[in-house]
C-alpha cells in the first residue's frame, strides 16, 4: 500500500449532509409501517397525589381510538432499574406533568382528542416545590453527578479566608433551563412476537436496547433498536426516556406498530432539564491575587424519583491553585421534574459562578481579570495532585487575549458609550473533563477492496459518523470512499453513550485498533484481501475501562463584548471569540460547529434561556419554543473560534479530548462579565433579562 | 376525533352567513394562532370559515389620501409596501418586529387584531384561567405574570393582547371596517379591543359573525414623525415586554398633534390619551414628555415581577418622542 495523506484533521463534509439538507434522512418518527398507529400522552395536572380514577369513556367513544394505557391496564412493565422509564406502573404522581395515561388511535388527530378526553381523578397532595438555600431537607448525596465526591476539604478553608487581604463572597443561580434538542423525543415501535423493533431518537442505543429487553423481560437479541439519525439530545436523550418505554409498551398492547413523538409542551416535564443551582462562592487572596482559599459551595434539587445531583462545584476542584478549598453539594428532594444531563452538567452551571466570581476578585484586587487567571495556574491538578495530561489555558487566555484585542480596552467598568448603549467586554476560562468509555467495533475487508466499521455510535448532529470514518481510513492506509461506517443500531458492537464528550474518544479508539488491526492482516495476506474477505474484532474495555495517573481536561477562554441598551435594558452581544485547548482537533469543520453550537448555547444560558418552575402547580411556565427563549439568529453575532493543537500522548490513539460540551462553559460568565464591565451592575443570576438590567441601571 | 367543518367562500356574505348559522363556529385567516389553539384544545369551533383568500387583498389610497388595507393582506406584505413604508413608518416597524418571517408570510391583517392572548395559562387547559373559563380562576395573579398586564387589569384577568401591529393602528387612529348580517359598519381600533373587567373571555366588541373586512388609516399629518419599538428578551420572535408606537407632529417646538400607544402594558393596545392631552400645545421638549408619559402610567398597577413595565415603557416612550421631536425640528418631512 501507497502512504496516503492523512484525512482525520482535515475538514471533511458530514456524509449524511446531503441526506439531512434533502429529507432523505430517516428520523425515528419518519419510518412508515404497515398499520401504523400514533399515541398521544394524557399528563399528570397535579404535582403530588394518587390517582383514584381514569374515565375514559368518552375517548374510546371514537372508533379510531385503539385503547386508552393507564397503571390500571397496560401491560405492567418489569424493573429496569430506571425511574424515567418506570412508565405507567403506579397509580402514584410525583410531578405535574408526568405521564399518567397514553392515548392510542389510527390517526394523530384521534389520538390527541382521545388523550384530551381523559379524565383523570386525583387524591392530591400537598407538593413542595421551591427551592431555597436554607430551606429545611436539604441533604449531603452520597456522590453526585458522574461519580464526584459530593465535599472536599483540603487545608483549612475558614482559616485561611479569615486571614485572606482580599475576599469575595456572592451568590450565583441559575434558574431551570431545557434541552429542547429540535427533534422531539419519538419512537416507533413494532412486536413480532417477542421480537421488538423500535426506531428510536437517543443518544445511545446499546443502553435503550438493554434498558427495553429488562422492561419487557426479552432477550437483548430480540431487541432492534434503529437510531441512525438523531436530531440533538444534549444530554436529554443520554439515557431511554420515557417515550420510547410507552411506544413499546403500547405497541404491545394493541399489536400493532405504535408512533410517539413528544408534544413539545410535554417534553420539559418527563425528558430531563439542568437541575436550578444556587452556588456561593468565596475567594480569598493576597493583594497579588493569589488565590489561597476557595470555596464553592452548591444548592440544588431533585426529585422523588431520582436522585440527580449538579456537580456544579466539582470544576472548583481543579480550576485554580487554591490551598485550602471547599467544595460541598447540598440538595432538596422536591416533588418536581427529574432533572438529568444538561450540556456539560456541573461544569456549565459551576463555570458561570466560579468564573464571575474570578472577574469579582481581579476588580476587587485591581488586577486585569485574564493575568489573574494566569496567576493562579496551578503545577497539578490541586484536588488529587496529580499532573495535568496537557493543560493550555494560559495559552488560551494569551492568544485569546491577542486576537480580540483585549489589552486596547479600557478596563474602568460603564465608560464605553456608543449612543444610548453601554459597551463592555469580558473573559471567562472553560474547561470539561476527558472522559472515555469502553466499547466494541468491527472491520471488515472485502475482496472487492472495500472496507466495513462497524461500531454502535450514535451521531446527534456532531459529525460522529464523519469523524469514525476518517478515522478508520487513515488506520487503514485507505481513502475515505472506500470506508463504510455502520452507526446507529444496537445490534451492532456495544458502543457508549454519545455523552460526556466522549463519543469521539470512546468510539474511535476500537475502530482504530480494529483497522489497525485488518490493514497488518491485509498486508499479512500480502495485499490481497482472500474472497470472503477479512473480519476483525476490537474492544477497549481494557485501555479505557481502567482509570488514569493523570488529570485530563480540556480547556478554553472565552471572551465576549456587549452592548446594553440604557433605554430598555436589553442586552445583545456584539462578538464573541473562544480558543479551546482539545488535543488533536480531528475535524475543524464539525468540530468548529461543535465550539460554536455551544458558545450560542451559553449565549441562550446568559441572556434568554430560562424555565420558571410555578410554585403553585409545580409545573414549567415555559414549555414551547415561543415561550422558551432559545437565543435566534438575530441574537448570536459572528463567533470567532480558535485552537491550540495540543500533542497529549495521554489520551487515545487518535489524541482527541472531547468538544461537545466545553463550547457552552464560560461563555456566560464571559457574557456577564461583559455586563459589569458595560455598565458596572454585577448580576449574579440568570438569566440577564431586560428587567434585571433596567431595574439596576 | 374531534372533527370540524371546513367551508371557503368567495364572498363576504356568503361567509358572513355561513358564520350567522354556526354559534361555534369561527373564521380562519392565515390560522398562525386558531391552529396552534385547536391543537392545545383551547378552541374547538365545529365550523371554519376560512377568510383568508377572500378578495380583500389589496392596499388602496382613499379619497382622502389616507389608506384601505384589506383584512386578508399578509402582514409581510403589508409591512414593504411603499406607501406605509413611506407614510406610516410606525405601522411598517411594528409589523416587521413581529413574530418570524414565515408567520408573518402566513397571518393576515385581520387575523392578527384577533389574534388571542399568549398568557400561559390561557394556552394550558389543565390549569384555571377566567378568559377560558369563566370562574375558574386567575393563577397568573400569583403565578408567572412577567410578561401581563399592568394597565386596566381586573382581578379576572391579567392578560395582555399580544399584537405588535395593532399598537401601531392604534396611534394611526385607524378605523376597522366590519361586515355582518345586520350591514356594515365602522369601528375605531381603539374601541375594537376590551378590558377585562368581569368579562374576561370577550376578548373585543365584535358580536359572533361579525367580519373584519378593512383597516382604513386616516391621511398621514403632514410633516409628522412616526415609529415603533420594542423592548423583548430575544432579539427576534418574542412578545413585547413592553412596547411603543407614536405619531409626532411638532410646530415652532409646540406639540401640535401627538399619538402615543402601548402595547403589552394591557388586553389592548394602551392609547396614551392623558399623556397626549397633557403635551398638546406643550414644548416638545424631553420634560414635558417625561412630565406627560408618567401622568398616563400612574395608573397602572403592577403585580409582583412585572412592575418593570412601568419605567421601561416611559423610558421606551419618552426616549422616542424625543427622537421624532429631534427628527421634526431638524430633518425634512
Amino acid at each position: 500500500m501507497t502512504t496516503l495523506p492523512r484525512v482525520t484533521g482535515e475538514a471533511v463534509a458530514r456524509i449524511e449532509a446531503r441526506d439531512k439538507v434533502t429529507g432523505a434522512a430517516s428520523y425515528a418518527a419518519d419510518h412508515p409501517l404497515d398499520g401504523l398507529t400514533h399515541a398521544w400522552p394524557v399528563t399528570a395536572t397535579v404535582a403530588r397525589g394518587d390517582i383514584t380514577a381514569v374515565d375514559d369513556s368518552e375517548a374510546l367513544r371514537d372508533p379510531a381510538v385503539l385503547a386508552v394505557l393507564t397503571h390500571a391496564n397496560a401491560p405492567r412493565l418489569a424493573d429496569a432499574g430506571d425511574p424515567m422509564v418506570a412508565v405507567l406502573r403506579s397509580p402514584h404522581v410525583a410531578h405535574h406533568g408526568q405521564i399518567v395515561a397514553l392515548a392510542v388511535a389510527e390517526t394523530l388527530e384521534a389520538a390527541r382528542a382521545a388523550a384530551g378526553a381523559v379524565r383523570v381523578t386525583y387524591d392530591e397532595q400537598p407538593h413542595d416545590v421551591v427551592l431555597t438555600a436554607d430551606r429545611p431537607g436539604l441533604y449531603t448525596p452520597d456522590e453526585v453527578n458522574a461519580g464526584h465526591p459530593a465535599d472536599r476539604r483540603r487545608g483549612d478553608f475558614d482559616a485561611a479566608y479569615a486571614a485572606s487581604e482580599i475576599t469575595v463572597d456572592a451568590v450565583y443561580e441559575v434558574t431551570p433551563l431545557h434541552n429542547h434538542p429540535m427533534e422531539p423525543h419519538a419512537a416507533t415501535a413494532v412486536w413480532d412476537g417477542d421480537a421488538l423493533t423500535v426506531f428510536d431518537s437517543n443518544q445511545g442505543s446499546t443502553v435503550v436496547r438493554s434498558t427495553l429487553a429488562a422492561l419487557f423481560e426479552v432477550d437483548e437479541a430480540d431487541v432492534r433498536v434503529v437510531s441512525e439519525h438523531v436530531g440533538g439530545g444534549f444530554g436529554s436523550k443520554g439515557t431511554p426516556r420515557p417515550h420510547v418505554a410507552l411506544a413499546a409498551l403500547a405497541a404491545k398492547a394493541v399489536g400493532r406498530p405504535v408512533r410517539l413523538a413528544l408534544p413539545r409542551n410535554r417534553i420539559a416535564a418527563v425528558t430531563g432539564h439542568r437541575a436550578p443551582t444556587i452556588q456561593r462562592v468565596r475567594l480569598g487572596a493576597d493583594a497579588d491575587g493569589h488565590i489561597d482559599a476557595l470555596a464553592h459551595e452548591t444548592v440544588t434539587q431533585t426529585s422523588t424519583l431520582t436522585e440527580f445531583v449538579e456537580q456544579a462545584s466539582v470544576s472548583s476542584r481543579m480550576m485554580y491553585a487554591s490551598p485550602h478549598s471547599l467544595t460541598t453539594h447540598r440538595v432538596a428532594r422536591l416533588d418536581v421534574p427529574s432533572p438529568s444531563w444538561m450540556r456539560a452538567p456541573g461544569e456549565c452551571p459551576g463555570m458561570f459562578a466560579l468564573e464571575s466570581a474570578m472577574d469579582e476578585l481581579a476588580s476587587a484586587c485591581g488586577l486585569d481579570p485574564v493575568e489573574l487567571r494566569i496567576r493562579n495556574e496551578p503545577p497539578v491538578e490541586p484536588d488529587s495532585g496529580r499532573p495535568f495530561s496537557s493543560r493550555h489555558l494560559v495559552d488560551c487566555l494569551r492568544e485569546g487575549a491577542r486576537r480580540f484585542g483585549w489589552h486596547d480596552r479600557d478596563p474602568r467598568p460603564a465608560v464605553g458609550r456608543d449612543g444610548p448603549l453601554l459597551i463592555g467586554s469580558g473573559v471567562a476560562a472553560s474547561t470539561y473533563p476527558v472522559w472515555v468509555f469502553p466499547s466494541h467495533a468491527e472491520a471488515y475487508a472485502g475482496s472487492d477492496g472495500r472496507y466495513e466499521v462497524r461500531v454502535n455510535a450514535t451521531d446527534i448532529g456532531t459529525g460522529a459518523r464523519t469523524v469514525l470514518t476518517q478515522i478508520a481510513a487513515d488506520a487503514l492506509g485507505v481513502p475515505l470512499d472506500l470506508v463504510r461506517v455502520s452507526i446507529g443500531r444496537g445490534d451492532l458492537p456495544a458502543g457508549s453513550v454519545a455523552g460526556g464528550s466522549s463519543g469521539t474518544a470512546s468510539w474511535g479508539w476500537p475502530v482504530h485498533k480494529a483497522c489497525t488491526d485488518l490493514r497488518q492482516r491485509v498486508s499479512d495476506a500480502g495485499g490481497h484481501v482472500p474472497d470472503g474477505g477479512l473480519f476483525v474484532r476490537a474492544d477497549t474495555e481494557q485501555e479505557a475501562g481502567g482509570g488514569t495517573e493523570y488529570s485530563r481536561h480540556a480547556f478554553g477562554a472565552q471572551f465576549a463584548e456587549v452592548q446594553v441598551d440604557t433605554v430598555t435594558g436589553e442586552v445583545r452581544v456584539r462578538r464573541m471569540l473562544g480558543v479551546f485547548a482539545a488535543g488533536h482537533i480531528l475535524n475543524p469543520r464539525t468540530a468548529r460547529s461543535q465550539f460554536i453550537g455551544g458558545m450560542t448555547m451559553g449565549l441562550g444560558m446568559a441572556l434568554t434561556e430560562g424555565s420558571f418552575l410555578d410554585p403553585e402547580f409545580g409545573d414549567f411556565t415555559e414549555r414551547d419554543l415561543a415561550s422558551y427563549h432559545v437565543a435566534a439568529c438575530a441574537d448570536v453575532p459572528e463567533i470567532d473560534v480558535h485552537w491550540i493543537d495540543e500533542d497529549d500522548p495521554h489520551l487515545n490513539p487518535m489524541g482527541s479530548k472531547g468538544i461537545g460540551e466545553i463550547g457552552i462553559v464560560g461563555a456566560a460568565a464571559a457574557l456577564a462579565n461583559a455586563v459589569h464591565h458595560a455598565t458596572g451592575m454585577r448580576v449574579r443570576r440568570l438569566p440577564i433579562h431586560p428587567d434585571t438590567i433596567l431595574l439596576g441601571l | 376525533m374531534k372533527t370540524f367543518q371546513y367551508e371557503r367562500p368567495a364572498d363576504a356574505d356568503t361567509a358572513v352567513a355561513l358564520l350567522a348559522d354556526a354559534p361555534t363556529g369561527a373564521y380562519l385567516g392565515g390560522g398562525t394562532n386558531l391552529v396552534d389553539l385547536m391543537k392545545l384544545g383551547v378552541a374547538a369551533p365545529d365550523l371554519l370559515v376560512d377568510v383568508s383568500r377572500l378578495p380583500f387583498d389589496a392596499v388602496e389610497e382613499t379619497g382622502t389620501g389616507g389608506l384601505r388595507i384589506g383584512a386578508a393582506v399578509r402582514n409581510s406584505t403589508l409591512a414593504v409596501h411603499p406607501l406605509v413604508r413611506e407614510r406610516y413608518p410606525v405601522l411598517s416597524q411594528a409589523l416587521l418586529s413581529g413574530a418570524s418571517t414565515q408567520l408573518r408570510n402566513a397571518a393576515t391583517v385581520g387575523g392578527n387584531l384577533l389574534q388571542r392572548t399568549r398568557c400561559p395559562y390561557f394556552q394550558d387547559v389543565g390549569k384555571p384561567c377566567n378568559k377560558r373559563r369563566p370562574g375558574t380562576g386567575c393563577p397568573a395573579r400569583e403565578g408567572a405574570h412577567r410578561d401581563l398586564a399592568v394597565l386596566g387589569a381586573s382581578e379576572h384577568c391579567v392578560a395582555t393582547n399580544p399584537s405588535d401591529m395593532a399598537v401601531a393602528l392604534a396611534a394611526l387612529d385607524a378605523i376597522v371596517d366590519v361586515a355582518s348580517g345586520h350591514g356594515p359598519r365602522r369601528v375605531p381600533l381603539t374601541d375594537l379591543h376590551r378590558l377585562p373587567g368581569d368579562a374576561p373571555d370577550r376578548d373585543t366588541t365584535l358580536r359572533h359573525g361579525e367580519l373584519i373586512t378593512a383597516v382604513e388609516l386616516p391621511p398621514p399629518m403632514p410633516g409628522a414623525r412616526s415609529a415603533y419599538r420594542k423592548a423583548r428578551d430575544r432579539a427576534s420572535y418574542a412578545f413585547a415586554l413592553a412596547s411603543v408606537g407614536a405619531v409626532l407632529q411638532v410646530r415652532e417646538g409646540l406639540v401640535h398633534h401627538v399619538r402615543v400607544a402601548f402595547g403589552a402594558l394591557a388586553a389592548k393596545p394602551w392609547r396614551a390619551r392623558t399623556a397626549e392631552e397633557a403635551l398638546l400645545g406643550e414644548p416638545a421638549t424631553t420634560a414635558s414628555f417625561d412630565d406627560a408619559v408618567r401622568h398616563e402610567l400612574a395608573a397602572a398597577r403592577p403585580l409582583r415581577d412585572n412592575g418593570y413595565k412601568v419605567p421601561l415603557a416611559r423610558r421606551m416612550a419618552v426616549s422616542m418622542l424625543t427622537e421624532l421631536a429631534a427628527a421634526s425640528a431638524g430633518g425634512t418631512p
